[in-house]
């Protein structure tokens, strides 16, 4: 379970739970404060409050093992080499989710230039997926993405829901946040979230 | 070693080129003639005074003024990193960065120079380690002053691939490797060039200096190479310094990325 205690970054002031195999989606106005609430949840800028992962407070452990469990993923997905399959540890492993998604099966030498933008997208996901992260920071992870590609996404992270992965989802598309999310998190300009449960 | 005096008559000649160009400037209106008026006032006013202050250093070879003059010129190093940085770092470090890493690598290979080979007696003597102190400076300044400013672009640029990494697990360390690299390779480039066309392409100043004044070539040739290698080794150290320091200074202990310590407001 994670706990995320009095949060607080810039106007931002949040607590709330979030149960092993929940989703919850996050909404609310563009600017009003997202991302930087996911981004403050994986410790990726300054910030201010109590965050634990089955009451393990995420400073007693270093960085970047904490985000290998509380990942986020941006919704532009960030590439430090020029080739595909340099950013997988094992390319292989990852073929049968790339696929999964629709994307070319011999994309892996590929330069990252190639790439579509909902390709880099869905490339960004599945990288983030070979993690096995506990909780998922979804950063409107099928904002680039036509529906039936948007589906698939919805698919798999259900699957990964199912067995157990909690994750926060930010959109911007009503249905997908009633479809993927069991809460609902608003997100309002003052910095705070208000609940509803479907 | 004979060489030909000058006297500051003997410069009024040569002066005249300099008012050629701003009476080129004037015609053909490029409008650097002030800029221009202002430099020439500025270098012979530097070099005059850099005469004296050195023809005083050398009679008195007293460790302090030494040590006085070299701060002096470490501190006009460590402003001139900073004035050409298009992003500069916030607080404290946006000189002492420089400032640090110019000390350490010139310091270092100028004394390792006057305590192994030169060894001049006493081993601080001004005439030996001033002049050696200042090349050093001047060339570690133009490795560490890119190298910074490859480091805080490329971290700006590729802002989106280093959280990408860091987002996944990766230590601050793994994220900005790529970065780290490019920067010291942009901080090594000009020492390795000007090596390359040595010689060939240009007669280093140091060089013909000693040659004008009636040192045999090859004599001068060994004192310009025992300096080259003395830059290489500087450049290294201090281009490795500042990068690393400054890679570590815009990260912070839980591994994120700081940009928020680049000064925002000037830039240019």
């Amino acid at each position: 379970m994670l706990t995320v205690s009095r949060l607080k970054r810039l106007h931002i002031s949040v607590s709330f739970d979030l149960q092993d195999g929940e989703c919850v989606a996050l909404q609310g106005p563009s600017g009003v404060g997202k991302t930087l609430l996911l981004r403050s949840i994986a410790d990726l800028d300054p910030n201010e409050g109590a965050v634990k992962l089955d009451g393990t407070p995420r400073e007693s452990m270093p960085a970047p093992t904490w985000r290998k469990r509380v990942t986020y993923l941006a919704a532009e997905p960030g590439w430090w080499s020029d080739i595909v399959q340099e950013h997988f540890t094992a390319w292989d492993d990852a073929l049968p989710l790339v696929m999964r998604l629709g994307l070319p099966d011999d994309c892996g030498p590929w330069p990252v230039q190639r790439l579509s933008t909902g390709e880099r997208q869905r490339l960004g996901l599945v990288r983030g997926l070979m993690l096995r992260s506990r909780v998922l920071l979804l950063d409107e992870p099928t904002s680039a993405l036509d529906s039936a590609s948007a589906a698939a996404v919805e698919a798999l992270i259900a699957e990964r829901v199912a067995d157990g992965t909690s994750v926060i989802w930010s959109t911007h598309d009503d249905a997908q946040a009633r479809r993927v999310g069991s809460r609902i998190f608003a997100m309002s300009p003052d910095g705070c979230i208000k609940e509803s449960r479907q | 070693m004979t060489y030909i005096q000058l006297s500051y008559g003997d410069l009024i000649l040569p002066a005249l080129l300099v008012v050629m160009d701003g009476v080129l400037s004037l015609v053909l209106r490029l409008k650097l003639e002030k800029q221009l008026a202002i430099a020439t006032v500025r270098m012979v006013v530097q070099l005059v005074l850099v005469g004296y202050v050195l023809t005083f250093l050398f009679a008195a070879v007293s460790p302090i003024w030494t040590a006085l003059a070299a701060f002096i010129l470490v501190l006009f190093a460590s402003r001139e990193i900073v004035a050409r940085q298009k992003r500069r770092l916030t607080g404290v470090w946006k000189y002492g960065l420089g400032a640090t890493c110019t000390l350490l690598a010139a310091g270092t290979v100028t004394m390792f120079a006057l305590l192994t080979e030169l060894r001049p007696d006493p081993w601080y003597h001004p005439r030996y380690a001033l002049p050696l102190l200042g090349m050093m400076l001047g060339n570690t300044m133009t490795g560490i002053s890119l190298g910074l400013d490859v480091l805080t672009n490329s971290l700006v640029r590729e802002r989106a691939a280093v959280e990408a990494c860091l987002a996944l697990g990766g230590t601050r360390h793994q994220a900005m490797l790529p970065i780290i690299r490019d920067a010291l390779r942009s901080g090594f480039m000009p020492i390795m060039n000007s090596m390359a066309a040595i010689g060939l392409v240009s007669l280093p100043g140091m060089m013909t200096g000693q040659i004008l004044a009636g040192v045999e070539p090859v004599d001068a040739v060994k004192y310009q190479l025992l300096i080259m290698f003395l830059i290489a080794g500087g450049t290294g150290l201090g281009t490795l310094a500042a990068v690393l320091g400054g890679a570590r200074l815009l990260t912070d202990h839980r591994h994120r990325l700081r940009l928020d310590r680049i000064d925002a407001g000037k830039s240019g």
